[in-house]
Parts: structure tokens; C-alpha cells; sequence
């Protein structure tokens, strides 16, 4: 299982180690320094390094390498998965996974580590299970803490840690009761010069945030389940009566969680929102070319196309552009050869439009390809596959609780 | 300010620290602690504080607790006298009320790696495993395998395994999947006792924990689960519907645990039941999910994805664009994803693959765009009616003019003229205009070979080929080679003279064949090229068959299977998938259940009771158990299938003994060469796939007449221990293979004044754990002058380590008079085992699949038997001929030998008539052993 953790920086020092079993000398860390020194780029060190004894397996999250050390077989993905659960974590105790908020907080990050496995055996991971056990650092409370003497350890044994609903702490009590989904969609789409979609998918999630009393059993409903038929799920949801009935039943952890993730990838049922014309061409003769885009919405069921910025990488010959822009700001970066255009709402009656010449270099031949575009925008109130929430129905406690569907559809690359 | 811990000067520290720890202020001490914890946390010693905070463990405020323990975790080694300390507390706090501190104070305990503490921790844990409370329990089983890792052998003796095994039937989910997690971890040490015994009754009650337990208990349920065999297909059924749900979890590694079982126990289904169907459509969307998910994790998916797309490729052909490369994608990710599109590729898609080929052929990454390269000619050779827009891409990169893009196009060209002979070459024009921008061997030799090749339709070809030959001596063997073989396609006679003897010879061997017999050389050289074959990068079946059974593992991400071979002390078995049984047939299948569950033996015998002494006494393993990480053979890419079997027959007719290099040689490829250099052209005649062999089929004809087997080999009983250095006890012995198991046979004389009695026998660890499977029977009193012949039978379940020389094997006799040890060496024929009997298509890849490195040649001198006697007599020892041929008045014996720890070797012996010489070329994943069995074949073959 897992043996050893150390936390590096990019400037290539250790700044915590942890082990969970016999300790494990740095040394071990210089194989992980190779490797990274070998791929240049942070990004693209291999999440898996052999070395002659152990094997190196490790993330890169907010600047940091989580590097742990394995000694027998262990399934990488669930290490993988856990160093992930780890920088959740931080994220979620300290507001930021970063390396200040680490060092300040060390303490708590060791207590947690501790907490988190046991001989390398995943002992709490769940975000509510840990926070009873082990207090966030608030200012609040270390005042309090140095003025009382008590702990932020608690005191007794997590309620949740052997129910059948690990995730869910027992006792919670809120005066309004609230829970909150956000169904938040990402397209991922290529299209070509004339506009067809050659590949497109949609990524999307149901993020919730409930903050309910007691042991609130709910059920979500869809008005078009059959969308969804490659999904994945937090493990509150009851699978049996998803494959039954096609609704979302569980019991929630309190707080934040992501209930499900899916996949849409049918072509036919992606819709992309907007529409471009481009022309770019450049000229044989002289050392000059052109530049003329125009977007337009399309398909986006009434509602306004928000943040849409145009990218585009271009050719290494293009030295400068002379543009105007009917609408937002463009900006050239000569060095990294990126126009980038910032259109901010797309207009419906007067269409956003980017004009004029571009500058090459004097002599070099002509580029043969077109620059290709990266268009991201964002859509609230709807989620482009059109999936739709029905109701949400709340069991096994008494109140009424408020409830919230939000809708946002993104492309982001 | 509480926050800032972190202080960064160590001087200052300890001193200061030491008197806070002492503090008679509850909240000042804990302070301190934190500040101990957080510089030990950067690495900085604090272990000079140990007694101050041990002081500060008895404590009711439960953090303090926690911080003190942490900080004893991490010392506790360094310090142990001290360390004893805590150990009151630590009994006391398991008899806590709360069940929080019974758990941790025995979580705490277990990781404290001292000796002495274990001792008393026994009590404790064997309380805790049987606590009321479920948190403790499972907290308890986790210790249990802590424990285990300390002092295996302490566990064994309390019984606490049997207790771990009980705790499988628990009533909560949380505790079956730690005991699950623990036994895993337990077996992994010990890989032939059967401590994970699955039947029906616990595999029900494991799915039943399955739905209720953490994600992380699922992944430990999952992977146990995959060691099981099914009764049949029904079982088989009942267990892939129970777990299918966990393809919706949003834990990827649950996922990918739940893919490795159901592709497992698919196996067992007929194809043509409608639930077969239902369950290979389900297994797409989970694997399409992982790759939107982060990197790290695609990658592992990725090389996952990859062994189950050859295995089963029906799975995901509808899928390829999900693996479409991302401009953002980490090169890890696009390397992997690129490997997939090709054996994704069919005539369906290829047209959307190809658009997005040459896309990536303009990208930044060198990497990258050399394999996209090179991934273009792939999918040319396997989807035939895409060959030409391939070509036509191809030519357009080569304008590019970038120079590594051009090389690589020329590289793979070369490929495609293989495949599709004569069709191309109006190309040819283009890619001589390249010429003098190859500096690369691989592709100056593809482009050598394509103009010798065509020379007849290059008008220049001679003066090309005669600008290579300037650089003759610089160029590397790839090149020269390459230039030889086809400067004499040119017939252009080159006096060879170059430093390099295989270079030289086969220049020799060219010239003497031209200048005596011009028409055979034609014949020879310009022969027609076998084809390339589609897919040259597949993974063996059966390690593909073994790799599937470990999706998931660190294997399926190396593509290498986990052996433990030797250097490793932990052994690791081989799995394979589990043959169809329908539920109407016998459940017997002894094969599958051994190979997965393992054998269930008793645990090895230990020393009757009044020979305690002898257990201190023998302290001959001293080093430590190491864990080292399972090592596998370093190469294993395929050699390009270019040998052409056709070929060497036609060779044998003209020149008998030129015959093995030529038809090395006249695959014409580089790789060719490599081959060719080192095996002396055996592999040729097996590389050809029957197809193209030339009716090499027919030449595999050795059928069941081997004959009887005779019983194995037993040497001489040779004296191991003189009576001089044993107080009298004279020991001598061999060892013999009876009846499928491994004897040591003994004869001990006692050549003492007084009578010997309590005779007892141990073995220190070995490289195959030889180890003896009962007491040694000595049942009277040795007499004076008296001599007594006693047989022990061993088996091969004991602890490994590896010895030099491999065979090596240190014992240690004790009787009423003292304690003896001696070594001795036993043939590693011994280790032979019955069912080594290779299929002869499984030989034939897996004799591809060892790179050549791993080949070893040995000659036996001045031998006389004919092939049949030897094979007859090699039989008898468990060296069992798979096949035979006869080529040119030699014999070819193609044999394969298993050891007991389920490594293979194979074997060429090749006999000739005329000279008593026998060659023996012998390939094995692990060479270490390779040596030992050479030596054991001119052992079996003269007695």
C-alpha cells in the first residue's frame, strides 16, 4: 500500500514528507528529479516512475507534486485517486492547496495524513468524517482555542465512520434549510472550416450544495433521464433504483459534494451554441494577409451567450495584426503569436465582427495552413444537451426545506 | 500566533523546546508538541526530545495523545529502550472505554517497528480483533498486517491469521474489507499459502459487503474477488451482474477493479448468451468516463485501455474519437492515446484517423510527431485500402523538408514497400531527392534497402548506393549491414574489410557465393521478401491473457507480467484467465484453481518442538526481508516479424553451411540483423509464420512419438557432510524427482562413539524455496557404525532469496550432539515440472517475444545419440520436445522446460549427424537461470 508521501515544489524542494510505515530516506525523491528535469514541463512528468526498488507515483495540483512512494503492487489508479482526495483536502481545509497554506498549517496536515490512512489503508477520506475529527483552522477558533484550552481534535468517535451512510455526519441541525444543484455542462467541440462538427461532446456535472437537518432522504428527478446513459456516481446515490426508475435516490453528505458526473457524446445531440464565419488568408505576393471573423449565436434556446473570447494560435509568420473589432478588445502577443479576442455578450441583432490585416514576415514563405480557432463562452440558465431537472422530493424528515436548480453551460478549454 | 510553526532555525529549537515540553501548562506542552511535530515533518531531528515527549503521552486531552503518537510513530525505531516507555500506556489505553482510543492506541502500536513492543502488543490486538466495537475491529485487522510485516512468523504462532480469515464473515462491511485489505497484503509475502480461501459461501458474502462498504474497501473486495474461478458460467453470471454497478462509480479505480473482474469472468460466458452482449456494451461508458478525467489517471486508463482493446476490441470501436488527441493533452497522455487510434484503425474509420494524424505530424513535440509518423505507415499496413491516401500523406510530410519528419516518412515508407511490394514506387523519385538529408541510421538503412531494392527502376542507383559506401566504416552495423546486403543486390562486388567479424563474414559469405555460383546468389539474395506481417506490436496472448488479469496493477501499466523472479523475495504466481465451464460440466478444473488460488499446503514444516534451540541457533538468514519491488525482463519489444521460413530451405539446397547466416540475412530488414548476429539464424526457420514458411507446418511433425519417459535423472549420492567436521555424523545424499514431487534422499552414518538421536533438518531460504514438506524421519537411534538411508520429501513453498550459484541450497542438521550446517547444489533439473509441455503456437510467440539478449548458446562436446534417444531421455527429466525438424542431415529439437516457479525456458538443440557436437540455444525470460540449464542438459543427456 502506500508508504511514503513527500510534497515538492516546483523549484524542486521537499517541503513535508509522511510515511506510514518505516521511513523511507528523500533520496528516493532524486529518481522523481530526473524524471522531471527529463519532461521539461511540470505537466508532463509520467505519473508513474519505476526505480529500482520502489515505484513513484504522483500528481501535479496547484504547482505542487505529491509524490508517493510504493514498495508492492498497488493499483496506481487508487493512489492516484487518493493523492487527489489529499489536495481536496487542503483545498477544502486551508481555501487554498498552496504551498504557504501547507507549511502554515502543518500540524493539521500531518494530523489529517495520519487520519487519512493507516498503514497505507484508506482509513477517512470523506470530508465530513475528517472535519469531525479534525477541526479547519479558523481565526475564530484558535482564539477561542488559546483562550479555552480545548482542541480542535474531536473527542469522540466519528458518527459516521461505521454507518451505513459513511459520508453523512449524524446531528446536523441548520436553521434554513437549504439544498442547491448546479448543472453545469461543458462542450468540447471541433469543427471545420465550413462549420460542421467533427467531433463533439459534452462533459457534464451535478454539483450540490445541501445544507439540510437530520437524515433527509432525497430524490431527484429528470425530465429526460435517457439523456444521461453514461454516468457516474457519488457513492450516496442508489444505483438499484437508478437502473430501476431512473431517478436519483440518496441520503447526501452534508455540505458540498458532486453528485454525478455524465457524458453525453451522441453527435446528433449536441447543439453548439454559436456560429462562425472566418476568413483568414494570407497573400502570395507581399507580405500581408487578412482577417475577418464573425460569430452569431444559434441554438441557444433564448438565452444570451455570455464571456466569449476567440483564440487563435497563429502561424509563426504572422508579426502583427491591425484589426478592428465591432465589439470587446483584441489583443496581439507577437511572442506567442496569440490573437486573443474578448467579446464579452454576444449581441443578437448586431453580430460581433474582427477585421482588418495582418503583417508578416517580409520574405518568409506562406503559411499553409489556417490558424485554427478556440472560441470559449459560457450560458447560464441552460444546459445545452437540454437536460432538465423534474423535482426534487425530500423524505424521512419533516420540514421544508428550499430548493434551487441552477443551469450553466461552458466551453472552456 | 499559532499558525506559524514553521520555525526554520533547529538550533534554537531543541533547547527551547525541551523546557516547554516540561512545562507544568497543559496548553504550553501542547504547543510544544505541535512545534516537535511540524519540525519533524520538514525532516529536521527531533528525536533528541523523546523522553520530554513521552512524558507528555499520559494525557485524557485526545490531541495531545494523537501528536505524541505521531511523533513516537516516527522515532519509536531510533530509540527502542526508550520507546518501552510508552508501552504501559499504550495496554492501557486498549482497555479504554472509549473506542476511539482502544483503536488508536492499537493503531499506534502496530506501527512502531520495535521488537520488544510487538510482544505486548499480542494481547492487546488479539482483544481489539475481537472488540464490540466495529471501528476497533477493523482498525485491529489492519494491524494485524502491520504486525505481520514486523514478525511474520509471530502472527503465524498466535493464530492470528485464523482470526483475520474469521473476520471475512463480519457483519460490517467496513471490517470484511480491511480483513480483505490485510489478508491481500499478508499473501502478497507468502504467494503459496492460500490465506484468501474463496468459495462460494465467501464470495457471497464479500459482494454482499461490496455494496455497502467505502470506495476504497470496494477496490480491496474487487481485486480479491478477480482471484476467484467460478464454478461455471451460472456463477460466473450471478457474480459479473453484481458487480457491473460499481461502473457507475465515480472512484476510478473502483471502476477500473470492476472492469478487471468482469473481463476476467467474462471469459467464462458463451458468446452467444444475450447477457454476454448486454454486459460488453456496458463496458464502454465507464472507460470512455476515465478520460475525462484528470491526466494521471487517463494515463493509467490509457495503458489499461490499451491491453483491453487486444483482447477485446469490439469494445470500443465505436469510441475512436474519444481518443483523439487534445492540443493541452500532457505528452504521457498523447503518446498512449496515439497507440490506441492504431489498433482502433479499420476501413470504417480510417479516413477521420488519418485527418487527425497528419494534424498531429505538425505539431512541436519531436516525440510525438515521430510516433504520429510512424502511426500513419502503421495504419497503411493493417487497413490495406488506406494505403495509398497513407502514401500520399506521407509524401506531403516529407515536403515539409523537416528534417526529422522526412526521416521518419522514409523509415516507414519502407514498411509500406514491404507490405505491398511494386506499388509504390513512383514515390521513389521523391525520396531520393531526400538523400543527403539522412542522417540517421535507421533511416539511411531503410533508404539504402528501398534503392538497392529498386534498383532497376533507378536510373542512378549505383552511384547512390556508392555514396553511402564512402562512409562504410563510420556508419553503424545497422547501416553496414543494410549496405551489404543490398550493394550485392547491385551485384556490385565489395571487398569486404571492414573490422566488424559478423560484417566481414557476411561480406564473405556474399562473395564466395558470387564468385563461385552467381546463379544461387541470385537466387539467394533477390529471393522474394516474405511480407511484413499487419500487426507487429502485439502482445503475446498468453502474457496478454496474464496482463488482463492484472488490470489495474502496476503490471498493466508496465506491460510486463509481475515476476518475482529470484531477486525479488516475494513471489508472485501467474494468473490466467479461467477456461469456459458450463454449469452442466464438471467443476473440476484443478489447472485454473491452483494457478489463482494458489496451493493450499500446509504451512512449512517447522522444526519438532524440543528442536527450539535449532530455530535460535539457525540464524543463517540474518538480512532482513526485504521488499524489494518485482523485477521483469528489461526489454520485451517484439522483433519485427521479417524472417521469412521460406527462405532457408531454399538456402539449404545450394550451401548447407552457410545456410544460417543467409537466412538471417535476407529478411533485408535491420532488424533482421540483430537477430541474425546472435542466434546463428535459428529463429529464422520459427520467425516465419506457417503461412509464408513454406509448408514449415509439416515440418512440426513430432506427434506423441516420443515415447515413454524413463523417470528423471538422480545422480550419485555424493558425501556432504564429512564425519570429521560433524562430531562423527557422516552425511551423504542426492536429490531425485518421484512421482511429480522432489526428494532429497539421505544416507547418514554415524561413525561416532555414543548413539545419535532427535535428528531434525532445516533449510536456509534458497532461490526456488525448496524447503522440506515434513520432519525428517529418523525413527531409531543411530547406532554405532550404524548407516540409515532416509528420503524427505520437499516442496517448493518456502521462503526464496537468491543464492550464488542459483542452486545453491545451505542446510542445517541437527542431532542430541549439535547443530551442523552444509551446503550442497542440486540439478536444477529437479525443478522441472510435469506439465512443461509447451503449445507449439504458444512456443513459436513466445520464442519471438524473448529478445535475443536473453539467448544463450552452449555446445555440448563429442556426444553421440540420435535426436529420437535424446529427446527420449530429456523426456524423462520433464525436458519435453514440442517439436522437431530436420534440416540439411541435422536434427532441430524445439524444447520447453517449466520450473516450478512457473518460469519457461525454451530450447533449440540442434544435432548433427556428421560432428558429435550438440548446440544448444536456449531463450529464457529469466537468463539467470539459463546457465543451470545448460549445464543440466549435458548432465540428463550423458547419464
Amino acid at each position: 500500500m502506500i508508504h511514503s508521501l513527500f510534497l515538492i515544489n516546483n523549484a524542486g524542494d521537499i517541503f513535508l514528507e509522511k510515511h506510514w510505515k518505516s521511513v523511507i530516506s528523500r533520496s528516493v525523491c532524486d529518481y522523481f528529479f530526473e524524471a522531471q528535469e527529463k519532461a521539461m514541463e511540470p505537466d508532463n512528468v509520467p505519473p508513474v516512475i519505476r526505480t529500482p526498488h520502489h515505484y513513484l507515483i504522483n500528481i501535479y495540483r496547484d504547482k505542487i507534486f505529491f509524490v508517493s512512494v510504493i514498495q508492492t503492487e498497488v493499483p496506481p489508479l487508487f493512489v492516484i485517486e487518493f493523492l487527489h482526495r489529499v489536495a481536496e483536502m487542503f483545498q477544502d481545509y486551508f481555501g487554498d492547496c498552496s504551498e504557504v497554506a501547507i507549511k502554515d498549517n502543518v500540524v493539521i496536515v500531518y494530523e489529517l495524513l495520519e487520519e487519512m490512512l493507516d498503514n497505507g489503508f484508506p482509513l477517512a477520506t470523506e470530508s465530513n468524517i475528517l472535519k469531525e475529527l479534525i477541526k479547519p483552522p479558523t481565526i475564530l477558533r484558535s482564539m477561542v482555542n488559546s483562550i479555552t484550552g480545548s482542541s480542535n481534535v474531536g473527542e469522540t468517535l466519528p458518527t459516521g465512520q461505521l454507518s451505513t451512510v459513511p459520508w453523512r455526519r449524524a446531528g446536523v441541525k441548520y436553521t434554513n434549510n437549504e439544498a442547491y444543484f448546479d448543472v453545469v455542462e461543458e462542450i468540447d467541440a471541433i469543427l471545420d472550416k465550413s462549420g460542421t462538427t467533427v467531433f463533439a461532446e459534452i462533459q457534464g456535472v451535478i454539483d450540490a450544495c445541501v445544507k439540510l437537518s437530520g437524515m433527509p432522504d432525497l430524490t431527484l428527478s429528470f425530465m429526460n433521464p435517457r439523456l444521461l446513459d453514461d454516468v457516474s456516481f457519488h457513492p450516496c446515490v442508489r444505483f438499484k433504483r437508478w437502473e430501476s426508475e431512473r431517478v436519483l435516490s440518496f441520503i447526501p453528505p452534508d455540505g458540498n459534494f458532486r453528485l454525478m458526473s455524465y457524458h453525453v457524446n451522441a453527435q446528433n445531440l449536441v447543439a453548439i451554441p454559436v456560429y462562425v464565419r472566418q476568413n483568414i488568408s494570407f497573400f502570395e505576393s507581399g507580405s500581408s494577409g487578412r482577417l475577418d471573423i464573425t460569430l452569431g449565436p444559434k441554438q441557444t434556446m433564448g438565452k444570451t451567450v455570455e464571456c466569449v473570447v476567440v483564440t487563435v494560435h497563429m502561424p509563426k509568420v504572422v508579426l502583427n495584426a491591425n484589426l478592428t473589432a465591432t465589439q470587446g478588445n483584441y489583443t496581439y502577443d507577437p511572442v506567442t503569436k496569440i490573437l486573443v479576442w474578448d467579446i464579452g455578450k454576444l449581441n443578437q441583432q448586431k453580430l460581433p465582427n474582427l477585421k482588418g490585416s495582418l503583417s508578416l514576415q517580409s520574405g518568409a514563405p506562406k503559411p499553409e495552413e489556417n490558424p485554427s480557432l478556440n472560441i470559449d463562452l459560457k450560458i447560464q440558465q441552460l444546459a445545452i444537451s437540454g437536460l432538465k431537472v423534474n423535482r426534487l422530493d425530500m423524505y424521512g424528515e419533516k420540514y421544508k426545506p428550499f430548493k434551487g436548480v441552477k443551469y450553466v453551460t461552458k466551453v472552456f478549454r | 500566533e499559532t499558525n506559524k510553526l514553521y520555525c526554520t532555525s533547529v538550533k534554537c529549537c531543541i533547547f527551547e523546546l525541551k523546557a516547554e515540553l516540561n512545562s507544568d501548562k497543559k496548553e504550553k506542552k501542547k504547543e510544544a508538541v505541535k512545534k516537535v511535530i511540524a519540525s519533524m515533518t520538514v525532516g529536521k531531528d527531533v528525536s533528541a526530545l523523546f523522553p520530554d515527549v513521552v512524558n507528555c503521552m499520559q494525557t485524557d486531552n485526545l490531541e495531545l495523545k494523537k501528536l505524541v503518537y505521531l511523533y513516537l510513530m516516527n522515532y519509536a525505531k531510533s530509540q527502542p529502550d526508550m520507546a518501552i516507555m510508552a508501552v504501559n500506556t499504550f495496554v492501557k489505553d486498549c482497555e479504554d472505554p472509549n473506542p476511539l482510543i482502544r483503536a488508536l492506541a492499537v493503531r499506534t502500536m502496530g506501527c512502531i517497528r520495535v521488537d520488544k513492543i510487538t510482544e505486548y502488543l499480542c494481547e492487546p490486538l488479539r482483544k481489539c480483533l475481537k472488540d464490540e466495537d466495529p471501528y476497533v475491529r477493523k482498525t485491529a485487522a489492519v494491524c494485524v498486517a502491520k504486525l505481520h510485516d514486523i514478525n511474520a512468523q509471530l502472527v503465524e504462532d498466535q493464530g492470528f491469521l485464523d482470526t483475520l480469515k474469521d473476520l471475512i464473515s463480519d457483519s460490517n462491511p467496513m471490517v470484511v474489507a480491511n480483513a480483505v485489505a490485510a489478508l491481500s497484503e499478508i499473501s502478497e509475502s507468502h504467494p503459496n499459502c492460500n490465506l484468501l480461501d474463496l468459495n462460494p459461501q465467501s464470495i457471497n458474502k464479500l459482494l454482499t459487503a461490496l455494496n455497502e462498504c467505502t470506495e476504497w474497501g470496494q477496490i480491496f473486495i474487487l481485486d480479491c474477488l478477480a482471484n476467484y474461478t467460478p464454478r461455471d458460467d451460472r456463477e460466473s453470471q450471478s457474480i459479473c451482474e453484481r458487480v457491473t454497478p460499481r461502473l457507475s462509480h465515480a472512484n476510478s479505480a473502483v471502476v477500473l477493479s470492476a472492469v478487471k473482474v468482469l473481463m476476467k469472468f467474462m471469459e467464462m460466458l458463451p458468446k452467444d448468451l444475450d447477457y454476454y452482449g448486454t454486459l460488453l456494451k456496458k463496458l464502454a461508458p465507464p472507460l470512455v468516463t476515465l478520460l475525462s478525467a484528470e491526466p494521471e489517471l487517463q494515463y493509467v486508463a490509457l495503458r489499461n485501455i490499451n491491453l483491453i482493446v487486444q483482447k477485446r476490441p469490439e469494445i470500443l470501436k465505436h469510441e475512436m474519437k474519444v481518443f483523439f488527441v487534445k492540443y493541452n493533452d500532457p505528452i504521457y497522455v498523447k503518446l498512449e492515446k496515439l497507440d490506441i487510434m492504431i489498433r482502433l484503425a479499420s476501413q470504417a474509420n480510417i479516413a477521420q484517423v488519418l485527418a487527425e494524424l497528419k494534424e498531429y505530424a505538425t505539431e512541436v513535440d519531436v516525440d510525438f510527431v515521430r510516433k504520429a509518423v510512424r502511426a500513419i505507415g502503421r495504419c497503411a499496413i493493417k487497413v490495406e485500402q488506406s494505403a495509398e491516401r497513407c502514401v500520399s500523406t506521407l509524401l506531403d510530410l516529407i515536403q515539409t523538408k523537416v528534417n526529422y519528419v522526412v526521416q521518419e516518412a522514409i523509415v516507414v515508407i519502407k514498411d509500406i514497400f514491404r507490405k505491398y511490394p511494386n506499388k509504390y514506387e513512383s514515390v521513389i523519385a521523391t525520396l531520393c531527392e531526400n538523400l543527403d538529408s539522412l542522417d540517421e541510421p535507421e533511416a539511411r538503412a531503410a533508404m539504402i534497402w528501398i534503392v538497392g531494392e529498386y534498383a532497376e527502376r533507378i536510373d542512378n542507383a549505383d552511384e547512390l548506393l556508392e555514396s553511402f559506401l564512402e562512409g562504410f566504416h563510420d556508419e553503424s552495423t545497422q547501416v553496414t549491414t543494410q549496405q551489404n546486403t543490398q550493394v550485392l543486390h547491385k551485384h556490385t562486388q565489395n571487398t569486404p574489410d571492414s573490422d566488424n567479424p559478423d560484417l566481414r563474414d557476411r561480406g564473405y559469405i556474399y562473395w564466395r557465393l558470387l564468385s563461385t555460383d552467381p546463379v544461387a546468389a541470385k537466387e539467394v539474395v533477390l529471393a522474394e521478401k516474405p511480407l511484413i506481417s499487419e500487426e507487429t506490436d502485439l502482445i503475446e496472448p498468453t502474457l496478454l491473457e496474464e496482463l488482463i488479469c492484472h488490470i489495474g496493477s502496476l503490471a498493466s501499466v508496465y506491460h510486463k507480467p509481475p515476476n518475482a523472479f529470484v531477486e525479488g523475495s516475494r513471489g508472485v504466481q501467474h494468473k490466467r484467465l479461467p477456461a469456459r465451464t458450463a454449469s452442466g460440466e464438471s467443476a473440476e478444473s484443478p489447472d485454473a484453481g491452483q494457478s489463482v488460488g494458489g496451493v493450499s499446503d500446509a504451512p512449512p514444516a517447522v522444526i519438532p518442538s524440543q528442536g527450539d534451540l535449532l530455530g535460535d541457533l539457525l540464524n543463517l538468514d540474518l538480512a532482513p526481508p526485504s521488499a524489494s519491488v518485482p523485477v521483469v525482463p528489461a526489454s520485451m519489444q517484439m522483433g519485427v516479424d521479417l524472417l521469412g521460413g521460406g527462405l532457408d530451405s531454399l538456402v539449404g539446397l545450394h550451401r548447407p553451411s552457410g545456410s544460417q547466416y543467409l537466412s538471417g540475412d535476407i529478411g533485408g530488414s535491420p532488424i533482421a540483423v540483430g537477430l541474425a548476429g546472435g542466434t546463428g539464424g535459428m529463429p529464422a526457420g520459427l520467425g516465419g509464420t506457417p503461412a509464408m514458411g513454406g509448408g514449415l507446418g509439416d515440418l512440426f511433425d513430432l506427434g506423441g512419438g516420443v515415447g515413454m519417459a524413463t523417470g528423471s535423472y538422480v545422480p550419485p549420492k555424493a558425501v556432504w557432510l564429512p564425519a570429521m567436521k560433524a562430531k562423527g555424523l557422516e552425511i551423504s545424499g542426492t536429490f531425485a524427482r518421484r512421482g511429480g514431487g522432489i526428494h532429497m534422499d539421505l544416507s547418514l552414518t554415524n561413525n561416532a562413539m555414543s548413539i545419535m538421536t532427535d535428528f531434525a533438518i532445516q533449510f536456509n531460504r534458497n532461490s526456488f524455496g525448496l524447503a522440506p514438506a515434513g520432519p525428517l524421519q529418523v525413527l531409531t537411534p543411530l547406532a554405532q557404525n550404524q548407516t540409515i538411508d532416509v528420503s524427505l520429501p520437499l516442496n517448493t513453498n518456502g521462503p526464496i532469496m537468491k543464492m550464488e550459484p542459483l542452486n545453491n541450497l545451505q542446510v542445517a542438521v541437527k542431532n542430541n550432539i549439535d547443530v551442523f550446517y552444509f551446503s550442497c547444489q542440486y540439478p536444477i533439473s529437479l525443478l522441472f515440472v510435469e506439465d512443461g509441455k509447451m503449445d507449439r503456437q504458444v512456443f513459436l510467440a513466445t520464442w519471438k517475444d524473448i529478445p535475443s539478449e536473453n539467448e544463450t548458446q552452449y555446445q555440448i562436446k563429442d556426444f553421440h545419440l540420435n535426436s529420437d534417444a535424446a529427446s527420449t531421455k530429456l523426456q524423462g527429466s520433464n525436458v519435453f520436445t514440442v517439436a522437431k525438424r530436420t534440416v540439411d542431415a541435422q536434427d532441430l529439437l524445439y524444447q520447453s522446460i517449466k520450473l516450478t516457479n512457473g518460469i519457461w525456458a525454451l530450447a533449440e538443440l540442434r544435432i548433427q549427424s556428421i560432428t558429435p557436437n550438440y548446440m544448444l540455444a536456449l531463450k529464457c525470460r529469466a537468463p539467470e537461470v539459463s546457465q543451470y540449464i545448460c549445464q543440466c542438459y549435458e548432465l540428463l543427456l550423458r547419464n
